[in-house]
């Protein structure tokens, strides 16, 4: 598998990466001099350093973040159903989310008692949404090991989805006024209002998902030969199906939870960096496919602050915006997309 | 050859499903054995089973009853019907699969295992086409690279499942040749679920048979054609196994006496049947074939007519018309 290392195409990746968290840090609605970053960052208090410390910063590494997790969801998806139409999203990951998210704020919120165990702590909502889309992946792989077959699992899916989007309107409908704003204002998608300290929390469960990504990078590899051949290769299919389930789980959850459910990420950006680095080893896919998501997602940000002004668009309508015109290109280029 | 020592043995094992507590029984009983150094064709009429056989031999399914006797683990590479859908794939990522079941997470080959792989694609002749990417490659180069990804996995024991299906002749002989030279030279113990029966008949050292009664009969290809097996368990519909041609109705009634030798008299014959006529030496009509060295032609000769032709084709054409 080590025959080719494509160093080359994963220096760009890393140099576009860099390019854009820097331009991310700098561009925004107050122009910041270069000048400046440097002396905040250095421990200067100014009224830059504010910006750049509590607002530029957090946001930006929540974009890496998040970029990096949904496109290792999206990849580990379209590996494991060997299906170029999987996304965290498209199986209902981030509806269960959504679910556990408006259980938390529409329910929890109601109780003081449960609001004070549960919602002032940054853990709740990141561990409610990743139970949520763990509990949805796990239903759906049950029903993938029942049928077998990858549409059926993928209308399945998109059942399941609408089954949880349509309990969430009954929550909307019951909740008050106030909390429907807070859920509402959480769908949009948002990646700048992170605080560091769940900063924190993003970043290890982020991190813990990726590391079991990069371990499974082996049995990812034999995914892609099917069922069959894996068990004649000697790998523990269910031991390593519950691996990239609680991968994929904690990616999507945690990304949900802090930002909002992102739309496209997960199915797009795979896709892109298999044009980059056409390879079908994980141990590479893995840290190129990361640093595409982080980029895109960078890339969205930037787009989504409307220059001169200190209005934000939210963030899902700039993902699909770029992401289905992309995807759509790239079919045509490609005549045949493959997982 | 039944005299080297079995590799995989079976006692008493029953296959087929078992979905909900209504079993659906393939095969029972069976007490089948492969040895080291034999190429052996599994055949049988379609849905008979053969697939679930395989599967339960390699360990991906278990057996109603009974115990397989295999060695050890990482015993058998399989070769499988399954499609590969990653077809971005590069052929040596592909094969260097085989290395997989000794490498830990880290998937980083040593020099041995490049070299294991290197070997397996010079044994099948895919030197030219490493780089290329699966959907680059024709059916038959694909087939010959996942025999190459088992070869590369080292286990004394290969099944394949239908190896040589959608290919055409050539292709089929050579992955057959390539696979009894595996056995020889190996001494790799290989079973071939196969349909192709007269590659079977020529190139398996030994067939394994299976009947409608659940059973599999074991024996060497000759035996079981001059005992009947095949015909009872294949009941061809015109099909001579024994002659090994197919059966034509000499629906035009009309005998015709061939006087020839060698192959021009073999496809004379062949072509005359074809088109509805019987060979009869007592016939009135008679087709000389008259064989030079670098020439063939053909002399109708009947009561009252004395015509030669070049080719077969204007003979057969000519031959209605002259005889209405």
């Amino acid at each position: 598998m080590n025959r080719k290392k494509y160093w080359k195409e994963g220096l760009a990746l890393s140099f576009v990466l860099a390019l854009l968290f820097l331009s991310d840090v700098l561009v925004g609605s107050v122009s910041i001099p270069f000048k400046e970053v440097l002396s905040s960052l250095a421990g200067e208090s100014t009224t830059f350093s504010d910006i750049l410390l509590q607002f530029r910063l957090p946001k930006a590494i929540t974009c890496v973040l998040a970029g990096g997790a949904l496109a290792t969801g999206g990849l580990l998806m379209q590996t494991l159903f060997r299906n170029p139409l999987a996304g965290p999203d498209v199986l209902g990951l981030s509806s269960g989310a959504s679910l556990m998210v408006a259980i938390l704020v529409f329910i929890g919120q109601a109780n003081t008692g449960l609001s004070l165990l549960l919602f002032n702590n940054p853990w709740s909502i990141a561990l409610g949404a990743s139970v949520g889309s763990g509990l949805i992946f796990i239903l759906i792989m049950a029903i993938a090991h029942y049928i077998r077959d990858n549409t059926s699992l993928l209308i399945i899916g998109l059942m399941v989805s609408a089954v949880t989007s349509s309990l969430v309107s009954v929550l909307q409908f019951i909740g008050n006024a106030e909390d429907l704003q807070t859920f509402m204002i959480w769908t949009l998608g948002n990646v700048g209002s992170t605080s560091w300290n769940e900063l924190i929390v993003l970043t290890v469960v982020v991190s813990c998902g990726i590391a079991i990504a990069y371990f499974s990078s082996k049995s990812l590899n034999i995914w892609l030969l099917g069922e069959n051949y894996a068990q004649g290769l000697g790998m523990k299919v269910d031991r390593s199906r519950f691996w990239i389930v609680v991968s994929t789980g904690l990616l999507t959850g945690a990304v949900t939870a802090f930002c909002g459910p992102i739309a496209f990420v997960g199915l797009a950006v795979p896709h892109l960096v298999r044009l980059v680095v056409p390879t079908t080893n994980h141990k590479i896919l893995i840290p190129a496919v990361i640093c595409g998501g982080a980029s895109l997602l960078l890339l969205c940000d930037l787009l989504a602050q409307i220059p001169g002004s200190t209005q934000v668009l939210p963030l899902n309508a700039v993902t699909s915006l770029i992401g289905a015109p992309v995807v759509i290109w790239m079919i045509i280029k490609s005549k045949r997309i493959r997982v | 050859m039944s005299e080297n020592k079995p590799i995989v043995k079976t006692k008493d094992v029953s296959i087929g499903y078992d979905q909900d507590g209504k079993v659906l029984c393939l095969f029972e009983n069976l007490n089948i054995n492969l040895a080291v150094g034999e190429l052996v064709c599994f055949m049988g009429p379609n849905g008979i089973g053969k697939t679930s056989l395989i599967r339960t031999l390699a360990g991906l399914q278990k057996p109603l009853g009974g115990k397989i006797l295999i060695p050890k683990e990482q015993a058998v590479a399989l070769v499988l019907t399954d499609k590969i859908t990653a077809t971005h794939m590069s052929v040596y990522d592909l094969i260097s699969y085989g290395r997989y079941p000794y490498l830990n997470w880290n998937i980083s080959l040593s020099d041995k295992d490049h070299a294991l792989i290197n070997e397996a694609i010079a044994l099948v002749h895919l030197e030219p086409l490493v780089d290329k990417r699966l959907y680059e490659l024709s059916d038959g180069q694909l087939q010959m690279a996942m025999i190459a990804k088992a070869l590369t996995q080292d286990t004394p024991v290969l099944f394949l499942d239908e190896p040589t299906a959608h290919l055409d002749l050539n292709n089929r002989v050579e992955i057959m040749n390539t696979l009894r030279e595996l056995s020889r030279t190996a001494g790799k113990a290989i079973l071939v679920a196969t349909h192709e029966l007269d590659l079977a008949l020529q190139t398996a050292d030994r067939i394994w048979l299976a009947n409608h009664d659940k059973k599999i009969k074991e024996g060497i290809p000759e035996d079981l054609v001059l005992d009947g097996s095949f015909d009872q368990v294949f009941q061809f519909k015109g099909f001579d196994l024994k002659t090994g041609k197919v059966h034509h109705k000499p629906y035009r009634h009309l005998g015709i006496n061939l006087i020839g030798e060698g192959h021009e008299y073999l496809w004379t014959k062949n072509a005359l049947e074809r088109d509805g006529y019987e060979i009869e030496n007592k016939s009135s009509i008679t087709i000389n074939v008259n064989t030079t060295a670098n020439s063939t032609s053909w002399t109708l000769a009947s009561k009252n007519l004395n015509k030669v032709f070049g080719t077969l084709a204007e003979l057969l054409n000519n031959l209605k018309s002259v005889l209405d």
